[in-house]
C-alpha cells in the first residue's frame, strides 16, 4: 500500500514517531527504534552528552533514523529558540520539536510562546514540529508561522490516559488540511493509537507508553501494528455507527416470493 | 499510598532512570550557630576556603570522573563567601559542567539574578525545621536566625529565574510528621505562585557531628521510607534527592519509592577531591562508592543512570 506520511517534503513510511525517554537502558532502546520501524524519533537536548562519553544517548539511535532534537525544559521562546540554536550548531540537524512548557506540574504547552518560537525558526530553515494544546486558532497560526506539522496533545504528557481532546483533535483533523496533524502525548495504549489514526490523524508520536513497559521492544511492535491498522481503516472509510441492530446477513425477501 | 504504588507512579512520570550529582564543598567558614551542624562558627574546626586555583583543580578532577551536574556548597557565610566569590566559582564550574546548582545562604533577589544570570540553574535551600519555637533554640546567632528571611527565599529564587529549587528539612530536629506537612504547604505555595520552576525534595536525616547534641527527633529507616513514599504519591511530579549522607544498603534499597537523583562520589570536606583532606566533612559520607560504582549498581537494578540532564544555555531575564 503506497501511502507515505510527507512532513517538510520528506516522505515516511511509518507513522510511529518515537520519543526516548525514560528508558531504562540504552541499547533496549535502539533495538526499540529498529522494531518500532519508526523513521524519527525525538531527543531533547538537555540529554545529550555534547562531549559523546560513552554513554551518549545519540550512540544508541541508529543511524537512518531522522533525529529531531527537542527543546525540552524551554519555559518561554527565547529559550526554544536558544535551544533550537545549540542543537542546529552541534550538528543535529534542523529538524526541531518545539516544547515550551512553564508548568511543572501540567507540562501543559504554552501556545502563545510556542507560535512566537516557531515563527522565528522557521524563518531560519529549521523544520518545525511544535507540541501544542489543541486549538483551532493556534493550529492555524502555526501553520501560518511556518509548522511542518502540528502535534497536539491527546491528554498530559506521561499520563497514558489517551484521547481525552477527541473533540478538539476533530475539529484540527477538520480544518487543518495544510500540514500533517500528530498526535503527540497521553496516547498509553496500542488501541489508543489506533483510535487515533481512524479518526484522521496523519501519525502519533509515543513515548512513556513504550518506555515504561515491562517489554518496551515488544510493546513498540505493538503500536506498530495499531498505528498501521488505524491508518487502514481511515483510508477503508470507517462504516457508520447505529443504535438499532443491522444484520450482517440481510435478508432480501427472495424467500417468499 | 504504599510503596509499589509510589514505585509505579514514579516509573511512569521518570522511567527507570535516575539523575546522578556530586556536592563541591568550596568553603566551610560559618557566619551562624546552630547547635547541630559540624561546621557552625563556635565549633573549632579546620576552617578553609577554596581559592580559584583551587576550585579549578577540584572541578578537574570532578570533571574527570564523568559527572556533568555539580552542586556547589558555599558555607553559610555573606563574610567569607560574598556573593562575587559564590559568581567566581560558578564561572569556572561552567567551563566544566553543563548543569550547576548551588547550596547557598538565603540571598536577596538580585543576587539570586545575578547567580542566575552567570550560569546557575537550580538552588537548594533547607528550612530544616518549620517548627519556629524549636527552630530559635537550634539558631543561636547569625543571619540564619531570621527563619522568615530563610522561608521567603525560594519565592525569590523562583522571581531571580532559577529553573531548580529544592527544598528540604533536616529530620531530627523536630516532629518530622508536622514538618513534613509544613514542607508540602511551603511547596504548594512555591507551586502555585511559581509554575514553571521544576521542583524537588530532599530528606537528609540529622547524623551525631556535634557532640552537645543529639537528636531528640530519631526518623527510622520506615519513616523514612514512609516520608519518601508520602512525598511521591502527593507531588507525583516533584524531583526526590536521596544524598551519601545514608548508607549504600539504604540507599539501594529505597531508592526505587521515589527517589530521582542521587549523589555520587562525594566528599563532604572543601578541597577533598584533590587532597590531601584539611579540613573537616560537614557529616560523614556513608555511602562512599564512586560514580562508576553507582553507576553499575542502578544498571544491575534495571535503571538508567542519567549523567546529562541539562545543557546550559544562556539565562536571560524572565
Amino acid at each position: 500500500m503506497d501511502d507515505p506520511l510527507i512532513i517538510a517534503g520528506k516522505s515516511l513510511k511509518s507513522r510511529f514517531l518515537l520519543g526516548t525517554g525514560k528508558f531504562k537502558n540504552k541499547s533496549e532502546l535502539t533495538e526499540t527504534i529498529l522494531k518500532s520501524g519508526a523513521e524519527i524519533v525525538t531527543v531533547a537536548l538537555r540529554r545529550i552528552d555534547l562531549e559523546r562519553h560513552a554513554d551518549n544517548i545519540l550512540a544508541f539511535i541508529p543511524e537512518n533514523i531522522t533525529l529531531m532534537t527537542n527543546t525540552s525544559g524551554a519555559r518561554n521562546a527565547a529559550e526554544a529558540i536558544r535551544i533550537a540554536q545549540i542543537a542546529r550548531a552541534a550538528g543535529y540537524g534542523n529538524w526541531i520539536k518545539i516544547e515550551v512548557i512553564n508548568d511543572s506540574k501540567y507540562l501543559l504547552p504554552d501556545n502563545a510562546e510556542t507560535i512566537k518560537a516557531v515563527e522565528k525558526l522557521a524563518s531560519d530553515g529549521f523544520i518545525v514540529l511544535p507540541y501544542m494544546n489543541p486549538d483551532l486558532y493556534t493550529a492555524r497560526d502555526l501553520v501560518k508561522a511556518g509548522a511542518a506539522a502540528v502535534m497536539p496533545l491527546g491528554s498530559l504528557i506521561g499520563s497514558n490516559q489517551g484521547l481525552k481532546t477527541k473533540t478538539m483533535l476533530e475539529i484540527l483533523i477538520e480544518e487543518i488540511d495544510e500540514v500533517p496533524i500528530i498526535v503527540d502525548a497521553g496516547i498509553g495504549r496500542p488501541s489508543q493509537a489506533a483510535q487515533a489514526l481512524e479518526m484522521g490523524v496523519a501519525a502519533v508520536l509515543v513515548n512513556t507508553a513504550v518506555a515504561t513497559a515491562d517489554q518496551p521492544v515488544l510493546m513498540a511492535q505493538a503500536f506498530s501494528k495499531s498505528i498501521e491498522a488505524g491508518r487502514m481503516a481511515y483510508l477503508a472509510k470507517l462504516a457508520s455507527a447505529s443504535d438499532l441492530a443491522s444484520a450482517s446477513s440481510p435478508l432480501s425477501g427472495a424467500l417468499f416470493e | 499510598m504504599n510503596k509499589d504504588a509510589a514505585r509505579t507512579l514514579t516509573r511512569q512520570h521518570f522511567g527507570r532512570t535516575i539523575g546522578l550529582y556530586t556536592p563541591l564543598y568550596i568553603s566551610n567558614y560559618c557566619d551562624n550557630h546552630c547547635v547541630y551542624c559540624g561546621f557552625h562558627s563556635q565549633r573549632e574546626i579546620k576552617r578553609k576556603k577554596l581559592s580559584s586555583a583551587e576550585i579549578e583543580k577540584e572541578c578537574q578532577i570532578l570533571h574527570a570522573s564523568g559527572i556533568q551536574n555539580i552542586l556547589i556548597l558555599t558555607g553559610e557565610s555573606r563574610l567569607h563567601s560574598p556573593v562575587s566569590y559564590i559568581k567566581e566559582a560558578v564561572e569556572i564550574a561552567k567551563k566544566y559542567f553543563p548543569n550547576i546548582a548551588l547550596e547557598v545562604y538565603p540571598l536577596e533577589t538580585e543576587e539570586y539574578h545575578e547567580l542566575f544570570l552567570a550560569g546557575v540553574d537550580g538552588i537548594t535551600l533547607y528550612q530544616e525545621t518549620y517548627d519556629q519555637a524549636i527552630y530559635q533554640k537550634l539558631h543561636l546567632a547569625g543571619e540564619k536566625k531570621n527563619f522568615t528571611f530563610r522561608y521567603e527565599a525560594p519565592f525569590r529564587m523562583a522571581q531571580a529565574g532559577i529553573r531548580h529549587i529544592t527544598l528540604g528539612i533536616l529530620l531530627g530536629l523536630a516532629d518530622w510528621e508536622k514538618d513534613i506537612q509544613a514542607l508540602f504547604v511551603h511547596l504548594k505555595k512555591l507551586w502555585k505562585t511559581y509554575p514553571g520552576v521544576e521542583y524537588a525534595l530532599s530528606f537528609p536525616r540529622l547524623q551525631k557531628i556535634e557532640p552537645d547534641h543529639s537528636s531528640s527527633f530519631p526518623v527510622s529507616d520506615a519513616d523514612l521510607l514512609n516520608i519518601i513514599v508520602t512525598a511521591r504519591s502527593l507531588f507525583p511530579r516533584v524531583g526526590i534527592n536521596l544524598s551519601t549522607r545514608e548508607s549504600a544498603a539504604l540507599r539501594d534499597s529505597l531508592f526505587e519509592f521515589g527517589v530521582t537523583r542521587m549523589s555520587a562520589g562525594s566528599s563532604t570536606v572543601v578541597g577533598g577531591y584533590a587532597g590531601p583532606e584539611e579540613a573537616e566533612g560537614q557529616f560523614p559520607v556513608c555511602d562512599r562508592r564512586s560514580l562508576k560504582e553507582i553507576k553499575e549498581m542502578l544498571r544491575q537494578k534495571g535503571y538508567d543512570p542519567v549523567i546529562t540532564d541539562w545543557r546550559r544555555i544562556t539565562n536571560e531575564s524572565i
